[in-house]
Parts: C-alpha cells; structure tokens; sequence
C-alpha cells in the first residue's frame, strides 16, 4: 500500500519537475528566441513552402479563427470519408469492416476535437490505416490547434495594444515540430522498450499453456500511445485503452504515460508565466488549479483503497482495495489518481474502467470534467479558466463597485456576454443531453436503433442515470473517457454527442480568443492604486469560488440523483 | 475561409505523410532492437509460443494458478473490462458465484482470506498478474493437484514475485503465466 501510494506522489513530482524546464522552453519557442531545437526551422520553412503559407504574415483574431476553423472542417471531412471506406483501404490485416455512416460522423468529430470518445472498439472497430492515418494523425493536429489557440490569446495579453497576434500556422506548425514530435518520439520508444507493439504486423494465434486457442491483436501502437497522452486526446489503440497489458505494460509505462500526459498541461501554465513575463500570475493560477487536483484526487484515493462496501459485505478481504475494473500492476491508488488526472485534463484515456469505480469517484471523475479546467487538456486548460477568470474579474468589479480590468485592459458588457455565454453553455448541453436521452430511455425503450434504448444501460438504478450523465459530461469536456457499460454505438449517441462534442470544443475556443482579442485592441491602462491584483492570493481564492459555485450551482441535481444517491444507496 | 483553405489543405497533406506515415515507420524501426522486435514479447515452452509476456490467460485446471475473471475470456482479439457498477445487484451474485466456486475447490480456505482481485474481473480483461497473496492461497489446491509439497510451491512464487518498481514504487505482483510454466517445468 505504502509503495502504491509513493508510486503516485513520485510521479507527480516527476510531472513538475519536466514541466517546469518545459513551460520555459515552450515560452522561449513561441517568443522566437534560440532553442536547441531551431535545427527544426528548414523543415518548418519546407511546410510552409509546400503549403504556400508565409508565416510571417501578422493576423488578427478574427483571421486567427478562421484558418483554424477552415483546417478544423478539412480534417473532419478527410476522417469522416476515410473511416466510411476504411475497408476499401490499405493496411487492414484484421479484415475490419468500414464504419456505419453515424459512427463515422461520431468517431471524426470526436478526434478532430481532441474529445476520442470511441464507440467502437480499436481492435475490431478500425484499421491501421484509420488507426495511423486518421485517429493518430488527429491526435497531433488536435492537441497542436488547442495549444495554438492559447498562444495567440497569450499574445493579445502579452501587448499593450494591439490586433496583430502572430500568425496561426506559425504557432501550429511550431507545436507539432518543436514540442509533440519530439517528446512524442522519445515516449513512443520508451513505450516499445517496455513491450508495447510498434510493428505493422496482424493479428497473431496461438495455443495457451491450457490448450485453448487465443488471438492477439497487435500493430503499430506504441506511436500513437504515445501522442495520445501528450495531446491529452485520449483514444487508445486497443479497446481497453491503457488498462490493455500491451498499451500500458508495466509501472515503467504506467508513469511514462501519466507524466506524458499532464506535463504539457502544466507547462503550459508555466509558460504563460514567462511568455507574458507575469510569473506571480501563473503561479497563483497553478495554485488554484492544484488545489483543485487535490480535492478530487484524495477522496478518490481514499475511497477506492478502502474497497467496495457491497464486497467487503460478501466477507471478502480487499487487502489492496476495490478490483473490479483494475489491473493489478497498478492497484487502485494508482488507477484513483489516473482517473482524477484523466478527467481533469481532458485526456480520457483509462487504466482502469471508470465504470466500475465507487460512486463518489465517479462523481469526483464528472466533477473534474464538469470544471474541465485544472490545468485542463492542451491549450484548452487554460482557455477554460480564462472564462472563470473574466467572471471573477466581473464579479470583484463589481464587490468595490469599479470598472472591471484585466491586465490592463477594460472588461465591458461584450466580453462578459461572451463568457457568461460560454459558462451557461456546458450545464445546458448536459443537462439538456441527459434529460433528453432519459425522456427517451423512459417513454421510447423499443426505438429501432442499433442498441435498443432498453438495452444502453448496463447498470440498474442510480448508477444507470451516471452512465448517461456522465457520457455528455465527457462529450462536452471533450474528454473522452465513459461509463462505457453504455450501450453508445447507435445513431441516438452518436449524432447527439457528436454535436455536443463540436460545440464543447469550438465555442470555447472561439470565446476566449474573441474576448482576448476585443481587450487587446481597448486602450492600455497602466495599473494604479486602486486596480485589482490578479496575481493576488486573494484573487486566486476568488477565482476558486466562481469556479465552485458556478459548477456547484449547475450540476448538484444532477449529481444527486446519480452517484450521490448511489453512494447512499450502499452505505 | 477561401484564403485559408488551399492552404489548410496543403499543409495537412504534408503533415499525414509526416505525423502518420513517417512518424510510426520510425517507431517501428526503432522497435526492430527493442525485446519482441516490436511484435510483442512472446512466452516460449518446449519450443513453442505458448503465449504473450504481458497478456494473461485463462487457467481454470486445479493444477494450474488461476488468474483473475475475465469481461472477455481472455481471447485477446479483444478487451474489456465488465463495466459493472458497484451496487449493481446481479454483479454482486456473480461475485458470489465466484466465491462459491473459489471455495468449492479450495477446501480449508477462509471466505474472509480471498483477496477481491480473484473474484473480480480486471479492466482489460487480460490482466497477466495476481498480487502474492492471491497466489499463495491458492498453493494447497495446486499442491494437492500436483501431489507437491506446498514448500517447493511456496518457493517458486517467491522467485516469481516481482516486487515494487525500484523496490518503491507501484504494487508487487506475480505473472500468472511465468509461474504456471515454472510449475509444469517443475514437476518433470
């Protein structure tokens, strides 16, 4: 137990003590000073050149959205058809089929968005070729288009006043050659060292020590294991995502992929800090969102070492703690704190079915989305919190009766509608997608779909309201991770997520730039007496306390009649 | 948009080759020197694959250790966990089944002794390992099976326990497959 336990603080210690040195190079990259990795800059130039793109080229925030919403539509478009014909395609030794046309346009959405809910399963449900052309593919240029955005919104607070912030395929195509590439390289290795498969071949056969026949799926995993942490997407190759003995082999991998997928998060809090060269501001926002980590993290930890009280009443001994759903190599502290880390980033992948976990980690887990914001996933973390900040700003303004200001520049009524907007935007599609689909659960249980909605619950009662609740809170944070006993792959949840997913991911991010961008075309205010310090303590508790009483306010019905009522049920 | 969509669609045709073509092919080669050449690390046994390393498989015989249930039978075309919540009423009854049977062929074993992980099923399903205490319950089954003494037994799953990474970190466990081999191996 005692090692379980420091098997987890030392991983996390190892996150911080790589993101830091990450964060200041990161910053350094995006304000164009010398790094070791400028021996990137020909092959940059060579995109640029087959792309006919001059990077140099200043764009306002306007222009930002529309080359990422363009390329945004142009990846969906190329994933939707390429998952529909998939069968057509090369590299499919499995002989897997194509994909329904719904599903097609749930599984494109969904890895354009950097979300990966998958309703299929890696192993049957895709080919290698969508698996690396398509899924692995969006995995790098979801996470670069989130990382991308910040920076420009970094770039509109970092000026005094102005509307030229940078060029967005600069700050994208930089992402992918100076960040994920190559820390994604270097994970993938490690991956492959450990036993995870990175070969092209099929689908291996063979006789077990019982005698019984067995298949193994294998294929190129280990590149896109490792992308999909580093992007904080999620998808994972096999179906059990890495929980799977091959996707997560051991406690060496086991930290690899933690540290892989919450460094880059973290760092780019850091890297706020030294790009906008208000360094008290970050670490004031790194201690809110760490406080934040550790109210969910410790009571999941708690609970699932003390095990299942339903088992514990069967008289078995639970000397680890709860089992079901989790492997052994990593015992439940580590698959608590794995879940917590995954919900709060957006990552999504799983070492252990969230599923099967006691109810209040599972409520900690949607609570951890519902927010979506403690370091967050790639980028988007920080955009997140952004909107909680504008609010608090908006609402001390309003405490000492001033003129909201945010580093020096005026808050008015456009950008408090747009972030008022942004945070009415989350409860509504969950809480209008959970009442839709159980109006339908209760009132249509024969519809003629694909999974019967008799049939989508695969857990009784309150537990079953979680599986629904908990897979728009996931759709909506872009997460990825499910309840996955639901019944998901028919054309009610792939189309009803697929939208939620689009707006969850889009909206948020066209806010915060629209917000940056509106303020850093006002003129400067340079701080006086009387200005609010937003790289105070005091500010930070603030912003601690919009964030609870927003979220609280909004989901605590919800919550109550799932896990809450759960978690009564059975104590 | 007309202005940003020639090149959006020029540069994610350089970045597919790039991020999706190149990228795992370079993986791959690397892979070539890592053990299992990046197939997969194989288990042999008398000169044949008898299985993977890290994919657990079934063991239902007395003679062998068992390794924990499994949401997919441990056929490793695919994964899964069983996604039962924990107040789920015909879970529990399963789980009960389980500690039925784990009793029936153990004789002499305390209900209050069995470590949950031999009654539950685990998150990929293909779960390889078992904690040393879920192993060592089941020694006088398998020494009984195999007319061994249980200290011959007790002595392998010791050489078969692989404890804390770094002796500090993560959880101990024993590799069901490894110890079920070293069994068969013993007994010749």
């Amino acid at each position: 137990m005692t090692t379980e336990i420091l098997g987890v603080i030392i991983t996390y210690a190892l996150t911080l003590l790589l993101a830091w040195p990450l964060g200041k190079y990161i910053a350094r990259v995006f304000k164009g000073e010398r790094t070791w990795s400028d021996f990137m800059a020909p092959i940059e130039r060579l995109f640029y050149k087959l792309s006919g793109i001059n990077p140099k080229e200043e764009m306002n925030w306007k222009q930002h959205l529309k080359a990422l919403l363009t390329i945004n539509l142009v990846w969906f478009v190329y994933a939707f058809f390429a998952l529909l014909f998939q069968d057509k395609l090369p590299l499919n030794p499995d002989g897997n089929p194509g994909q329904t046309p719904d599903l097609a346009f749930n599984t494109a959405i969904s890895f354009v968005v950097n979300c990966n809910l998958q309703h299929y399963s890696g192993e049957s449900g895709v080919t290698y070729f969508t698996q690396l052309f398509v899924l692995e593919f969006l995995h790098f240029v979801s996470a670069a288009t989130g990382i991308a955005s910040l920076i420009v919104v970094l770039k509109a607070l970092k000026d005094k006043t102005t509307s030229k912030l940078g060029n967005f395929w600069d700050f994208f195509v930089k992402t992918i050659t100076r960040i994920l590439l190559p820390l994604a390289i270097v994970i993938a290795i490690i991956l492959a060292f450990n036993g995870t498969p990175a070969s092209y071949k099929g689908k291996d056969s063979y006789v077990s020590l019982q005698g019984d026949t067995v298949n193994v799926s294998r294929g190129p995993a280990a590149g896109m294991i490792a992308i999909k942490h580093l992007g904080t997407n999620g998808g994972g190759w096999f179906g059990a995502n890495s929980a799977h003995p091959l996707e997560n082999p051991n406690y060496i991998t086991y930290i690899t992929e933690m540290v892989a997928q919450v460094v880059l998060p973290i760092a780019m809090i850091f890297a706020l800090g030294f790009f906008i060269n208000r360094k008290k501001f970050a670490y004031v926002v790194f201690g809110v969102m760490t406080l934040g980590l550790l109210c969910l993290v410790i009571p999941t930890i708690i609970t699932e070492i003390h095990g299942s009280p339903a088992i514990a009443h069967m008289g078995i001994a639970q000397p680890t703690g709860a089992m079901e759903g989790k492997e052994v190599r990593f015992g439940p502290a580590g698959s608590a704190y794995w879940s917590i880390v995954t919900t709060i980033i957006s990552t999504g992948s799983v070492n252990a079915m969230h599923d099967s976990t006691m109810p209040l980690s599972g409520l900690m887990q949607m609570l951890g989305m519902m927010v979506n914001s403690f370091y967050g996933g790639c980028g988007v973390g920080f955009l997140n919190y952004y909107i909680y900040i504008v609010i608090a700003v908006f609402i001390s303004g309003l405490m000492v009766g001033r003129t909201p200001e945010f580093m020096g520049h005026k808050l008015e009524a456009r950008e408090i509608k747009i972030a008022a907007l942004i945070t009415l935007l989350s409860p509504f599609m969950i809480l209008a997608g959970t009442a839709l689909s159980s109006f339908i659960l209760a009132h249509h249980p024969g519809a003629d779909w694909a999974v019967k909605p008799s049939a989508w619950l695969n857990n009784p009662g309150y537990h079953g309201f979680s599986e629904m609740l908990y897979e728009y809170t996931s759709s909506n944070a872009n997460n990825g991770s499910g309840f996955e006993g639901l019944g998901d792959n028919n054309i009610f949840w792939n189309v009803s997520t697929g939208f939620i997913l689009i707006l969850g991911r889009f909206l948020p991010i066209i806010g915060p730039v629209a917000i940056a961008g509106l303020m850093a075309n006002k003129k400067f205010i340079p701080a006086a007496a009387g200005t609010l310090k937003t790289d105070s303590l005091t500010f930070g508790v603030m912003t601690f306390a919009v964030i609870i009483i927003i979220n609280a306010l909004s989901y605590f019905p919800a919550l109550a009649l799932g896990p809450i009522a759960e978690y009564f049920s059975m104590h | 948009m007309k202005r940003y969509i020639f090149p959006a669609v020029r540069l994610t045709l350089v970045l597919i080759v790039v991020l999706a073509g190149l990228f795992p092919l370079f993986i791959a080669a690397v892979a070539k020197m890592a053990p299992g050449k990046g197939d997969g690390v194989t288990v042999m046994h008398k000169g044949k694959v008898v299985g993977y390393a890290n994919i657990g498989q079934k063991f239902t015989e007395d003679k062998y250790c068992w390794s924990r249930p499994s949401a997919v039978d441990y056929n490793a075309a695919g994964s899964a966990g069983s996604n039962k919540g924990p107040s789920n009423p015909d879970y529990l009854k399963t789980v009960q089944e389980r500690i039925d049977t784990f009793l029936a062929h153990n004789p002499g074993v305390n209900k209050e002794d069995i470590p949950a992980e031999l009654v539950t099923a685990s998150g990929s399903g293909l779960d390889p390992d078992l904690s040393p205490a879920a192993v060592e319950i089941q020694i006088p089954r398998i020494a009984k099976a195999r007319g061994m003494a249980p200290e011959r037994i007790k002595a392998l799953v010791k050489e078969h326990t692989k404890g804390p990474l770094l002796g500090l970190l993560g959880p101990s466990k024993v590799n069901v497959l490894q110890l079920n081999i070293a069994l068969d191996d013993m007994q010749q």
